[in-house]
């Protein structure tokens, strides 16, 4: 098959991912995800565990070791089949606590600590990599078995040039799909589907080769059956060691491998996916386990001998003439190579950013005092850095081992490795007492043995290791060969290396957790995470905070954006029943932003940005007694007790509010009526006045006369405008008001608004800044309305900025189908004690004199903005005073009066 | 005459659930030593080891398992969709979920 041909597949075949990626996302972004995360995806996505070293390898393994390749996928088998023990637990404290990876997973348990955070990382990498570098290193190799055509043979073997360029287009999907934004809880739609895609393709190429083999090439199962006996090697007979070890090997490495973690904990989004997966998943690795046998079987009768088992699949159809279903299978493998670097380098790439670069910068950053500034793009940078990153090493690791042999053998060794995270994962969910130092002694002790006995040795001989130490040991003892610690010489190097650093690590972890005293925030998430099952609601590792809710607005701005965070800060406050945007700084309200924060840069980075604003966190005794407390029965019925309490605090507060809302408001009446009884009088006495002289005065110059008419209409003007803004007010609060509903242009109202707002305090001068081209958006609405309410906040902040040089910032933007239209001065703002008033009528915060005004301004304002299906509302934190008007895109006619009351008794509500 | 049946349990049908929630618990111990026995069965002595008959008799294990979680995940759903931890007056000593230490 032709060079070219092969290539313009495999491009197709990424177009396609593309597509159905792309697709995914924009559902996911219109909230049309529900298919996309229906159980079945989930458990598609989940064969990320069967890479190419299952597609080939497995083949090639059963030809060589018979039954032994079964091993690593029933391991996994029992995992899921027994969910409810381990898994369950496993996802729902990933789920509640927004985890990123296992990395996160495991700092976040033990006290949030960065340094366990790191060795896990590290950890991972070092396993990671070289299983990298064997998928990039099957894709090139199945390019050479595949490409006979003598003009793209010289290509088709220079497999470090096509390793490079698989290596870099999977870093431009990666970063294109897994890193579009800071995501909440770090779910990626797009890549989960097209990973469920490419979980098909495998699957049915691989049983596509298995049916044609069983009924085309053989007879049918029991001919297979008959074959298998008859080809049946001495080596292919079970050993007993190697059988138990590699099931046990397999099923740890499914809970702790960094791309199934994702996979099955972080991109979980519902227990009941899980339980589909149970049984869903155990099938899916028997379907694609079925074939294997016969496969290595036929394989071995009729190819030709020494050729290489771990290509079967492609070569078997090839040898045989079925070019179309060869290259059916290379797809496979291709797919199975694919997904597995996607989720893999994602995963390293989140723990590599979260959890060493971003600790880092941001403590460089404390170091110098320096502001944080916006952390959004950053965090995006390194994390898009960081696969690219992970891709190089695996590849870089691919060019020096040359492809080597030794590179089959690596997917095993990768597993021994990640298996050093299982006790303090095990820990973690079951043992209150593990601790950070144990769970560090023991990840670095398992991680060194491993080293030291399994992969370095792997390279060879006199590679890392001197032949002279693999052969007799360091200082000539033998006792510490690495092949054979302590004298255990009948092991096979795999298994010795699992038991020895198991072993260890799960000594060191217990000695150091038994030995040592936690931390109170490593107790608190202790019994959080023991006892997830135990507990009504999220233990609290915030009390007594400090930090204004002024302080924590700008921090939150920085990591979800403006919207976002405003929104966010929004929906908390009105949790504790309060209006705006600031909500008390309550334990619990100081946890959601944590959890909201370790959802996009990790548990331990969350905690400590949120320690440098709140000030260190204080534990007291009473929340440790509350979560360390043994008696869960007792906390069950109390939890009913407490949540029915929380229900009456959270009314009395608002009760509160609204009784000291209605005392202020009294007071403001009262005010407000000797103020209108004045405003009134005024004018009255001067007309009063002037029209007795004009009345009595005969002989008076015309000028004269003129002059006192003059004043006398212009004070009742003044009279009528006030009476008018009262009319207006009363008219727009019941709902009769006519709208005048047609097209407009946003830009052309705003430049309205502002040529008539400049006649206020004329000879003030602001600087404006706005964006016009943002401006330019079409609506339908009551220009006139709306204009009047841009009119009024421009005004208003022309008479009260109160900075030397006035700035207005005007910003414009689109949320789904309302517009939202900010004005920030820069002025010192409106005190945080008078912001819920200023939309009251007659309040006036300033002097009456000064404002010369009766205090209706903003009342009508937001009365005209609920009459358009709007609001305007006071966004503090914005260096200024700053309001925000938002109004729907497109404003619909209201049709009878009957529903117009019946919005407004809503709008009342 | 005979008496008529009095119910015994009042929480019959939670008393099942956590009896599934134990089965599903021991699912995969039972599990692991079925796919060990092929390790008792046979003695190097023979001259080829029998991989076809084990082959069959692992897919047929592995089938069960199969079948045997998708049973118990029908079950366990229900128990996933109430809230947990809901004390049950019918039944005193209520299982509890996770290992107490």
């Amino acid at each position: 098959m032709s060079f070219n041909l092969l290539v313009l597949t495999c491009l197709g075949y990424v177009v396609l991912l593309f597509v159905v990626a792309s697709a995914a996302e924009r559902a996911a972004e219109a909230g049309r995800a529900g298919w996309l995360r229906s159980p079945l995806v989930y458990t598609l996505s989940l064969s990320v565990y069967c890479t190419a070293w299952t597609f080939y390898g497995a083949v090639g393994y059963a030809a060589r070791s018979g039954l032994e390749f079964m091993t690593i996928y029933l391991g996994p088998t029992l995992v899921f089949v027994g969910w409810w023990v381990i898994l369950r637990k496993l996802v729902r404290i990933g789920r509640e606590n927004r985890v990123t990876s296992i990395a996160d997973m495991i700092s976040a348990r033990y006290g949030k600590s960065n340094l366990l955070g790191v060795i896990v990382t590290i950890l991972c990498i070092m396993a990671g990599t070289p299983y990298i570098a064997l998928q990039l290193q099957s894709i090139a190799q199945s390019f050479t078995v595949f490409v006979t055509d003598p003009a793209g043979s010289s290509l088709a073997t220079d497999t470090t040039l096509i390793a490079f360029w698989v290596a870099a287009g999977l870093a431009f999907f990666t970063i294109a799909f897994g890193t579009r934004s800071l995501d909440a809880n770090e779910q990626h739609p797009g890549v989960v589907t097209a990973i469920a895609v490419e979980a098909v393709v495998k699957l049915l190429a691989l049983l596509a080769v298995g049916v044609f083999v069983v009924w085309f090439v053989a007879t049918g199962p029991a001919d297979i059956l008959t074959r298998i006996d008859a080809q049946a090697l001495p080596e292919w007979e079970i050993q007993p060691g190697r059988w138990t070890g590699l099931i046990l090997l397999s099923a740890i490495a499914i809970i702790c491998l960094p791309r199934m973690f994702q996979v099955t904990v972080v991109e979980n989004t519902d227990d009941q996916h899980l339980a589909t997966a149970s049984w869903a998943f155990p099938l899916y690795l028997f379907l694609i386990s079925l074939f294997v046998l016969p496969i290595a079987v036929i394989g071995m009768e009729l190819m030709p001998a020494g050729s290489n088992p771990d290509m079967f699949v492609l070569t078997l159809p090839l040898h045989l003439g079925q070019d179309g279903l060869a290259l059916f299978s290379f797809l496979g493998g291709f797919s199975a190579a694919t997904s597995m670097v996607i989720v893999a380098s994602l995963a390293l790439a989140t723990m590599v950013s979260n959890h060493i670069v971003v600790p880092l910068w941001l403590r460089a950053r404390s170091a110098r005092q320096q502001d944080t500034g916006d952390m959004r793009l950053l965090v995006l940078s390194v994390r898009r850095l960081s696969i690219t990153l992970v891709l190089g090493l695996g590849y870089i690791y691919y060019v020096i081992t040359g492809g080597s042999a030794a590179l089959a053998a690596i997917g095993l060794i990768a597993f021994v490795g990640v298996a050093q995270c299982l006790p303090a994962l095990i820990g973690a969910l079951y043992w209150r007492g593990a601790s950070r130092n144990g769970a560090a002694l023991g990840l670095v002790a398992g991680m060194l043995i491993w080293l030291y006995t399994l992969l370095l040795p792997s390279f060879g001989p006199d590679v890392f290791l001197s032949a002279r130490l693999m052969e007799s040991g360091p200082f000539d003892i033998a006792w510490l060969r690495p092949y054979s610690l302590f004298g255990l010489t009948t092991l096979d190097p795999l298994l010795h290396s699992l038991f020895w650093s198991l072993m260890v690590n799960v000594m060191a972890f217990c000695a150091g957790s038994i030995l040592s005293f936690p931390s109170p925030i490593e107790r608190v998430q202790g019994a959080l995470f023991v006892d997830i099952f135990n507990r009504p609601g999220t233990a609290r590792s915030w009390t007594r905070p400090i930090a204004e809710a002024e302080d924590l607005l700008p921090m939150a701005q920085r990591i979800f954006g403006l919207t976002e965070a405003q929104s966010f800060f929004r929906a908390q406050a009105k949790l504790q029943g309060k209006d705006g945007f600031l909500p008390d700084i309550t334990p619990e309200f100081v946890e959601a932003l944590e959890l909201k924060l370790a959802g996009s840069v990790g548990s331990a980075t969350a905690h400590a940005m949120l320690a440098q604003t709140v000030g260190t966190s204080i534990v007291s005794v009473d929340d440790l007694m509350a979560v360390a407390s043994e008696t869960a029965q007792i906390m069950e019925y109390s939890a009913q007790l407490e949540a029915k309490s929380e229900e009456l605090s959270r009314t009395a507060r608002k009760l509160r509010e609204a009784n000291e809302k209605l005392q202020t408001l009294s007071v403001q009446k009262d005010a407000f009526l000797s103020q209108i009884s004045h405003e009134l009088r005024t004018p009255m006495t001067s007309i009063r006045a002037f029209s007795e002289i004009l009345m009595d005065a005969d002989g008076m110059a015309d000028e004269e006369r003129t002059h006192f008419a003059q004043i006398i209409h212009d004070e009742s003007i003044r009279l009528t405008r006030l009476l008018d803004d009262l009319l207006d007010l009363s008219v727009l609060e019941h709902g009769q008001v006519q709208l005048n509903i047609t097209p407009a242009n946003l830009r052309e109202l705003i430049d309205k608004a502002i040529s008539a707002s400049n006649s206020v305090q004329a000879e003030r001068n602001f600087t404006l800044h706005r964006s016009r081209d943002r401006e330019d958006i079409e609506i339908i609405t009551d220009a006139g309305r709306l204009t009047q309410v841009f009119i009024n906040v421009l005004s208003n902040s022309r008479k009260y900025c109160d900075a030397a040089e006035p700035q207005m910032r005007i910003n414009v933007r689109r949320r789904g189908e309302m517009v939202e239209v900010d004005f920030i001065d820069n002025g010192a703002g409106i005190p945080r004690d008078q912001e819920a008033l200023i939309f009251e009528k007659f309040s006036r915060l300033t002097d009456s004199l000064q404002a010369g005004g009766a205090g209706l301004g903003l009342a009508i304002c937001r009365e005209i903005m609920l009459n358009l299906k709007g609001d305007i509302t006071y966004v503090p934190g914005q260096g200024g005073a700053a309001f925000r008007v938002s109004f729907p895109l497109r404003l619909q006619a209201r049709d009878t009066s009957s529903s117009a009351s019946l919005d407004s008794a809503e709008a009342a509500e | 005459m005979k008496p008529p049946r009095t119910q015994q349990f009042l929480g019959r049908d939670s008393y099942r659930m956590r009896r599934v929630m134990d089965a599903a618990r021991i699912l995969p111990l039972f599990g692991l030593i079925l796919l060990l026995l092929p390790l008792m069965r046979h003695s190097p002595e023979f001259e080829a080891p029998p991989t076809a008959t084990e082959s069959v008799y692992l897919f047929a294990v592995w089938a069960a398992l199969i079948l045997a979680a998708f049973l118990f995940s029908l079950w366990l759903r229900r128990a996933l969709d109430q809230p947990e931890r809901r004390a049950d007056p019918s039944d005193p000593i209520a299982d509890t979920d996770g290992k107490e230490d």
